[in-house]
């Protein structure tokens, strides 16, 4: 009973003591904010921590340090300008920039020339990126942000180009419905695959094939998130390495089946990818047949052909349905 | 890095409760820890909160006789600190990947450990305080917390004498040590 006592009368004292500095250090708080020695924004703000260096290396701080300083300052924040603006910066999209691309672009100069570009005279090409057929007329689902100009022309696997007009943009999905409008365009009977309703599962093996460079390129890894970034309910998370290029190549799974489009990564970590799910081209398939009754509607074959085949095989017949989509503007 | 004999002193004074050191302390490190926490998901009030939960472990461990500290305050704040952050981070199910600014930091768990138990035991001291009723929690809190004389408390409260009151502040005790061991178990 005494020790017990003891122990409570230690107790007390601990209590009566952290309660004190607790006071002390809420006082002390108070008191710093009312001098303005420390600040209570919501920003990152390091004024206050270069003050504080300041006066601990008071002695040491020579003007020829300041100013690097200010020379430093001054090129991290023209590289800041400079450098295009993403609008997350935790995640990237996947389309190429011109001007990350500006050496591949000399050589392709070359190339669009010798084929007789069917790029209008006078249009600059601004971004880039992968689409896929869905519908055998000539209808192409890529990535909203990969159609950054107001026209775009695809390009197939063995380096012909066509003229597409833009027939629907959907900023919020970020997808984009492409039509080949060109005569020397020939229509497919049917497509070799088709495209998920529903939704797939986790650590389903998949591939995909897009242009993050002029030639088509394939990777393979496998689902590991029914969301996508933060949660988004309307992607996947992949596991997969990709490349800006990669925007709005279509993810298939073991049968050939589309199961999403590539979208985005995550900047910080490796192989981190994310997929918008595949249904959401039903939904905006079905936007764009509302929008125009009659006609020109779009069909989405619900049957593959492919299921059964060799990956190599799967790899030869797909192909040919995957374009390299580049977009200019006047 | 040892500690230097400054930062000693630094820690005496924290221990002592004296308001010029702590305010010292606050002025070196607060904004250090403001930047980490508002870089990783959390408010100015997270960082408010998160420094003077750190400072008094750090008190805490500055009280306790055997106490060597093997690396300077501002490693150990911010160790502490990210520590915490991170945890409470993981229980509100926003755990994002830590952004540091290449800080150096020291394995805390122990200490972190030990201050958890501290925590817990205050937070059962606070509750039976409470539930006490008046004047009971006056009067302790009058002896204990603002450390007033025998004389001073029966003045205050209206006891005939000093003896009155010491009979009435045992009384008092009594009844919080049992809802105090109501709640805490010694064998912990």
């Amino acid at each position: 009973m005494v020790v017990e006592h003891a122990m409570f009368l230690q107790q007390i004292n601990d209590y009566s003591a952290i309660k004190s500095i607790k006071q002390t250090l809420a006082q002390t708080h108070q008191n710093l904010l009312e001098r303005g020695e420390i600040s209570n924004s919501e920003t990152v703000s390091s004024s206050a921590k270069i003050v504080q260096l300041f006066h601990k290396y008071k002695k040491v701080a020579s003007i020829a340090a300041s100013v690097g300083g200010v020379i430093a300052l001054f090129i991290s924040g023209l590289a800041l300008y400079l450098s295009p603006v993403s609008h997350n910066n935790q995640i990237q999209q996947l389309s190429n920039d011109i001007a990350a691309i500006k050496k591949s672009q000399q050589y392709q100069g070359k190339l669009i020339n010798e084929v007789k570009s069917k790029l209008p005279a006078g249009v600059k090409f601004i971004s880039g990126g992968s689409g896929f057929l869905i519908d055998a007329k000539g209808f192409i689902v890529t990535n909203a942000h990969v159609i950054k100009g107001t026209g775009a022309i695809v390009v197939d696997n063995n380096g012909k180009e066509y003229v597409a007009e833009i027939a629907l943009i959907d900023q919020e999905k970020d997808l984009a419905i492409l039509k080949i409008d060109d005569a020397d365009f020939t229509s497919k009977k049917s497509l070799p695959y088709s495209i998920r309703k529903s939704t797939t599962d986790l650590g389903e093996e998949i591939f995909t094939l897009g242009y993050p460079r002029n030639e088509i390129v394939y990777g393979t890894g496998y689902l590991s998130a029914r969301t996508g970034y933060e949660g988004d309910s309307l992607s996947y998370q992949l596991q997969m390495s990709a490349n800006p290029g990669n925007s709005g190549a279509p993810v298939f799974d073991n049968a050939g089946e589309v199961i999403g489009v590539l979208s985005t990564r995550e900047a910080q970590l490796e192989g981190v990818v994310f997929a918008l799910k595949s249904n959401n081209i039903y939904k905006i398939v079905r936007d764009y047949n509302e929008m125009n009754d009659g006609g020109k509607d779009i069909k989405i074959s619900t049957r593959s052909t492919i299921s059964r085949m060799s990956r190599k095989k799967q790899i030869s017949t797909l192909e040919s349905c995957v374009y390299y989509v580049k977009s200019f503007d006047k | 890095m040892k500690a230097t004999s400054n930062e000693q002193a630094l820690l005496r004074g924290l221990a002592g409760n004296d308001s010029a050191i702590i305010e010292q302390l606050y002025k070196e490190n607060f904004s250090t820890i403001q930047a980490f926490i508002l870089a990783n998901n959390g408010s100015y009030d997270d960082a408010r909160d998160v420094f003077q939960e750190a400072m008094i472990a750090l008190y805490e461990k500055a009280q306790s006789g055997s106490f060597v500290l093997t690396c300077q305050i501002k490693t150990y704040v911010y160790s502490v600190c990210r520590r915490l952050w991170l945890k409470k981070l993981q229980q509100m199910g926003r755990f994002s990947h830590p952004v540091d600014n290449l800080e150096e930091t020291i394995s805390v768990e122990d200490d972190l450990e030990q201050h958890a138990k501290h925590d817990a035991a205050y937070a059962i001291m606070d509750r039976a305080l409470k539930s006490l009723g008046e004047p009971c929690k006056s009067l302790l809190e009058g002896y204990y917390l603002q450390k007033m004389d025998m004389q001073a408390l029966a003045a205050e409260f209206g006891y005939t004498n000093s003896d009155n009151a010491k009979n009435q502040k045992y009384k008092c005790l009594m009844r919080l040590k049992k809802l105090f061991f109501a709640q805490y178990n010694i064998g912990e």
